[in-house]
């Protein structure tokens, strides 16, 4: 199995993927490779296997077929350690998923605490950087629950890059926000994407995934109907679904 | 989409799942017979154990009195099924009791909040002691005075303090905004509790609510304190005549084939319920 080919230059390779729960296949044939500094979009309607896709690359679903490769090496190999995989991974979910019962700080320091053995002093330190980086310095001390939704999902970004990961995963973040609070989310990930961080992102925010993107993966059912640059997918879409479903979701121009 | 069939990579990736899977039940197996023998070997090596045989493990004891122990752990099934039913409709009006907020209902919140109080700071044996002694003595009109009846309804008044609690918890972990969005619809608070609070509450108390059945089960025990002829009054009755605890030992297993269904069934619930409702997010 340690075989399998793979991009040695990618940071990230997908080939063949599959995923069904029972009979309702989610994932087909799912192929994708993200070089290191990459951004690449996800685009698509509910239900087309997004989420699904990117909780496959954290290991968080048992796959049905395919191979992925992270840095290198398969990391599908039912014998690799997730946890340490996922220790290199960062993900952000749609519903923040902050812990309610610790303070912000703390939910930002629990991972590089208990799984990367940085001491307490030092995870602190760089959390509270982050955290002032982005405005939320003042709510530091607070639970999640006193924030807004943006300020949470900020905090949350926050917890993810405080253990500095070489790809961050991000699931619909911004879905769950009110349009003024987009913004404030969005312009992080805009500032990371900017700093060289490998990302792959789902999301509804055309506008966004147009500006930031290097490249664009629109899935449908389950499959990458097509991908390339932001420009060339927003602009000239080869395949009619990928027309009908940016023809819904862009402003008429 | 039919026509998919598995890879080669895929097979051998299932290879190494199956071979991972039969590694860790290979462990599991191994470890748990080196657990038992150890135990085993240590409890039956101890100088003692012949004589503990004799008294304790005597197949023809147990033989003996099975017949007798058959009969009578009937009348505490008996007792634990109409106990269960008046616990759980009196724990429920309790608790509800306690979480109502209007201003008519303070008398019914004090004695909520008195009730548990009390009682759950009482020994169940003792209630057991002053229902089935104290209250026959009280010569009330259109009671029985039957020891079985009061020994019942002291499990009922204990049990019902323990369970009312198990029930507010639930509650109480029921999040604001379920009230808020019921409320929202124009549900009253009483409607709000009944509709949309307390079947999330039940849901997840199970567990907790089994704990205290078990505990109430082998709690009819207590009945033998009363002067009712149950299973452990039997057994004792057996062990006093025949110089032999062999009895306790059926009553005990006897107890145990009453509790593992009951534990079952709760797994049973709460896994049904588990991929219902959170069948996207598992």
């Amino acid at each position: 199995m340690s075989d399998a080919v793979t991009d040695a230059a990618s940071l990230l390779s997908v080939s063949g993927l599959r995923k069904s729960y029972g009979d309702r296949v989610v994932l087909d044939d799912v192929s994708l490779s993200v070089e290191p500094h990459e951004v690449v979009c996800l685009i698509g309607s509910s239900g087309s296997g997004k989420s699904t896709l990117l909780r496959c690359l954290n290991l968080l679903e048992e796959i049905d077929d395919g191979v992925i490769s992270f840095d290198g090496r398969e990391i599908s190999d039912p014998r690799v350690d997730a946890r340490a995989v996922r220790s290199r991974i960062g993900m952000v979910f749609q519903a923040y998923n902050l812990f309610p019962h610790l303070t912000v700080l703390d939910n930002c320091t629990l991972a590089p605490r208990r799984v990367h053995g940085v001491r307490k002093a030092d995870a602190e330190a760089r959390a509270l950087e982050l955290l002032s980086r982005f405005g939320l310095e003042e709510h530091a001390t607070k639970h999640p629950d006193r924030l807004s939704g943006g300020q949470q999902q900020r905090a949350a970004l926050v917890r993810a890059m405080c253990t500095s990961p070489t790809l961050l995963l991000l699931d619909e973040i911004t879905a769950a926000l009110d349009p003024e609070l987009v913004g404030e989310v969005l312009s992080i990930v805009r500032a990371e994407a900017a700093a060289g961080t490998t990302m792959v992102i789902a999301t509804h925010e055309m506008a966004f995934a147009r500006d930031v993107a290097t490249q664009v993966c629109f899935l449908h059912e389950g499959r990458i109907l097509e991908q390339g640059p932001p420009a060339q997918i927003f602009s000239s879409p080869r395949e009619e679904r990928t027309r009908q479903f940016l023809a819904r979701v862009l402003p008429p121009a | 989409m039919t026509d998919w069939s598995p890879s080669e990579h895929e097979l051998e990736r299932r290879r190494v799942r199956r071979r991972l899977r039969t590694r860790s039940v290979l462990i599991a197996t191994a470890m748990t017979v080196l657990v038992y023998v150890v135990v085993g070997f240590g409890i039956t090596a101890s100088p003692g154990w012949p004589r503990f045989q004799d008294y304790f493990l005597s197949w023809s004891d147990a033989k003996d009195s099975l017949p007798d122990v058959w009969d009578a752990i009937w009348l505490n099934i008996k007792m634990f099924l109409i106990a269960e039913v008046f616990i759980l409709v009196f724990a429920m009006l309790i608790a509800m009791a306690r979480v109502s907020r209007s201003a008519w209902l303070t008398p019914l919140r004090i004695s909520a909040i008195v009730y548990t109080d009390v009682v759950r700071g009482i020994p169940t044996i003792l209630l057991v002691y002053v229902m089935a002694y104290g209250m026959p003595a009280l010569e009330l009109q259109g009671l029985p005075k039957s020891p079985f009846f009061w020994a019942t309804v002291a499990l009922v008044i204990s049990y019902s303090a323990y369970v009312a609690e198990v029930f507010r918890s639930g509650i109480q972990s029921v999040h604001p905004s379920q009230w808020a969005s019921a409320e929202a619809l124009g549900l009253s608070r009483g409607q709000a509790l009944r509709h949309v609070v307390v079947p999330q509450a039940v849901r997840r108390v199970v567990p907790p609510l089994l704990n205290d059945f078990v505990s109430l089960q082998k709690d009819t025990a207590l009945a033998s304190a009363a002067g009712v002829f149950e299973a452990l009054a039997t057994s004792r009755d057996y062990s006093l005549y025949n110089f032999n605890f062999t009895p306790y030992l059926v009553v005990a297993a006897f107890f145990i084939a009453m509790t593992v269904p009951l534990a079952r069934l709760c797994d049973w619930l709460t896994a049904r319920m588990r991929r219902r409702e959170l069948a996207g997010a598992l």
